[in-house]
């Protein structure tokens, strides 16, 4: 088993002439948080994205847990996965938006307990028993009978944070998890991942919340216009960066 | 102005001088109706009473329902299929929907019937196998295609290209997140279609999938033209021998309301159920409304009070 969760080597990504990411390299540990920063349009979702296989990378190579992503290697050939495939790796790796895309049509409860009975095909009264314990561990007791639409943005989050924990994922993607949200509710989506973070869940983090990275982050690159500006520890990246980008960049944000 | 003060101080309504000129004339105007629908002998009221509940009328209102069912059920299982086809990435998987719903919604209905119920006629043998190959199970057509089999299969066929419209503009309605959200979590995509997007989109298939229900309800009747007897031939039987047209026309037309009135009923629900989630708090039923205002039931929730009730007024 290797130590690292994600490995990318000169991963590039383009939509017809646009080239969304180009050439990224990134590792990151078993076990550690990556905060990931950067303009609007640099690429971030994107990269996001092509981890768990939403989106296919056109060149370089992209690790998970040392499995190539979206591919098996068989002799010197790549053979793309089929949907089947492609849906079991996804399965281990756990993902939160932005709009949190909670399904509208089922109970806080039914969101988590969804994928765990259909895709692990888990007995409904364990898939639902985990479910409860995952909503009080987000703060959500009691709420389980809620629909999202009945629920505020900050505790949306939670559930789609706890939604993603059901499946027991060896890696969490959260692609800028609170900035659909009022201020005064960020802090109830940070806490719970920062409770996440200490329990040893490797995370990938896009945020613009530039506090949660220097306290929970274990590194932090800087991205912009498709590539890995900057990248190191959060505190030194934050304090003393030492590219112009990344410096213009945190003193709009900071 | 604040709130409380409002509260107090008594709401004087708008008033609508034009409306009750308005429910005035159409009062009247009902009333005559009544009078003549009572008053003339013509209408025979008797003979419609007599034929009502007749059993030769009932067995065509029993096949109507029967036709009605079983044509819709391969509407609308077929229909998805064919949505879900033209959705699809494969060009020629997408492109046969599209030729079907072409040839389907482009020729009338009334031919295609004429057509089923005919083919039979033409065609000696009706064999499964390799095109151009061998094959593995012959039959004679006319064992399969009866009248009913003509029935049933002009008025599914046809119905599954209109729904497949309908039902491809509520896939489509569902929100793009949504399937990313599922597949996240590892479903397939079969499982994403049934357990995330379908039952989505049934809000959005619903309302017009009961107008379609109605319209086949209705377009049953030309079924009658491959002589099936439901309801609509059978009076016609009967009036072609007594000659009683218009009271068996006024029966007949009593069943049909009366089914489309079950069915209109049947969609309300049917809506309520799949807006679950989706509003804040849904109106009470009636039922649920007369039950507790007999006071056996919940208490209706989100009542309005009457200062709320008022400003609801105002903005219609
Ligand atoms: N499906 C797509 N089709 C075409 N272009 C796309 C698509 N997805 C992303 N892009 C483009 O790729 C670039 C990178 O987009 P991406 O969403 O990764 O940026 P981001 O860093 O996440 O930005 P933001 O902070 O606004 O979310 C943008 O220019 C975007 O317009
Ligand atoms: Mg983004």
């Amino acid at each position: 088993m290797t130590e690292l969760m994600v490995r990318a080597v000169g991963v590039r990504k383009h939509f017809g002439r646009l080239e969304a990411l180009r050439g990224i390299d990134l590792e990151v540990d078993r076990g550690a948080v990556l905060c990931v920063i950067g303009p609007s349009g640099s690429g971030k979702s994107t990269f996001l994205r092509c981890i768990n296989h939403l989106e296919k990378v056109d060149a370089g190579e992209l690790y998970v847990d040392g499995e190539l992503v979206g591919y098996e290697r068989r002799g010197d050939r790549l053979f793309e996965l089929g949907d089947g495939d492609v849906a079991r790796k996804r399965a281990e790796i756990g993902m939160v938006f932005q709009r949190f895309n909670l399904f509208p049509h089922m109970t806080a409860l039914g969101n988590v307990a969804e994928a765990p009975m259909r895709v692990k095909r888990q007995a409904r009264s364990v898939a639902e028993d985990r479910a409860r314990k995952l909503l009080e561990r987000v703060g959500l007791a009691g709420r389980e009978d809620t629909y999202p639409r009945q629920l505020s943005g900050g505790q949306q989050q939670r559930v789609a944070i706890a939604r993603a924990l059901a499946m027991e994922p060896k890696l969490m993607l959260f692609d800028e998890p609170t900035s659909a949200l009022d201020p005064e509710l960020v802090g109830e989506v940070l806490d719970v991942m920062h409770d996440l973070a200490a329990t040893g869940m490797t995370m990938i983090v896009v945020t613009h919340e530039i506090g949660f990275a220097r306290a929970a982050g274990d590194a932090l690159v800087f991205m912009d216009e498709g590539v890995i500006v900057e990248a190191g520890v959060p505190r030194d990246v934050i304090s003393n960066p030492q590219h112009e980008r990344t410096k213009s960049f945190l003193s709009k944000v900071l | 102005m604040t709130a409380p003060e409002r509260a107090e101080l008594p709401v004087v309504p708008v008033r609508h001088p034009g409306r009750w000129v308005a429910a005035g004339v159409v009062l009247v105007l009902a009333a005559m109706l009544g009078h003549w629908l009572v008053a003339t002998k013509a209408l025979r009221w008797d003979v419609v009473w007599h034929y009502l509940f007749d059993p030769t009328v009932l067995a065509g209102v029993r096949r109507t329902i029967l036709l009605t069912i079983v044509a819709m059920a391969i509407g609308i299982a077929f229909g998805t299929v064919l949505a879900v086809m033209r959705l699809s990435p494969n060009p020629i998987v997408s492109g046969f929907s599209w030729l079907y719903i072409w040839f389907f919604r482009g020729t009338p209905l009334l031919v295609q019937l004429v057509f089923w119920y005919n083919l039979p006629a033409v065609l000696h043998s009706l064999s499964v196998g390799v095109p151009f190959g061998p094959s593995w199970l012959h039959t004679d057509p006319k064992t399969i295609i009866t009248q009913l089999g003509a029935a049933i299969l002009g008025l599914g066929l046809n119905e599954a290209a209109y729904m497949a419209e309908i039902a491809r503009a509520g896939i489509l309605s569902v929100d793009e997140g949504q399937i990313e959200a599922a597949q996240a979590v590892g479903m397939t995509r079969v499982l994403t279609m049934r357990r995330i997007v379908l039952p989505q989109a049934m809000r959005v298939i619903i309302p017009p999938t009961g107008n379609e229900t109605i319209s086949m309800l209705k377009n049953t009747v030309l079924v009658s033209v491959i002589g099936y007897a439901e309801l609509f031939y059978t009076v016609q039987i009967i009036y072609a021998r007594t000659f009683q047209i218009i009271p068996l026309l006024l029966a007949a037309s009593i069943w049909y309301l009366f089914m489309t009135s079950i069915l209109t009923v049947g969609q309300y629900y049917l809506e309520r159920y799949y807006a679950r989630g989706l509003a804040h708090a849904l109106p009470a039923t009636p039922m649920q409304r007369l039950r507790a205002r007999l006071g056996i039931g919940p208490p209706v929730q989100g009542r309005v009070s009457a200062v709320q009730l008022s400003t609801r007024q105002e903005h219609r």
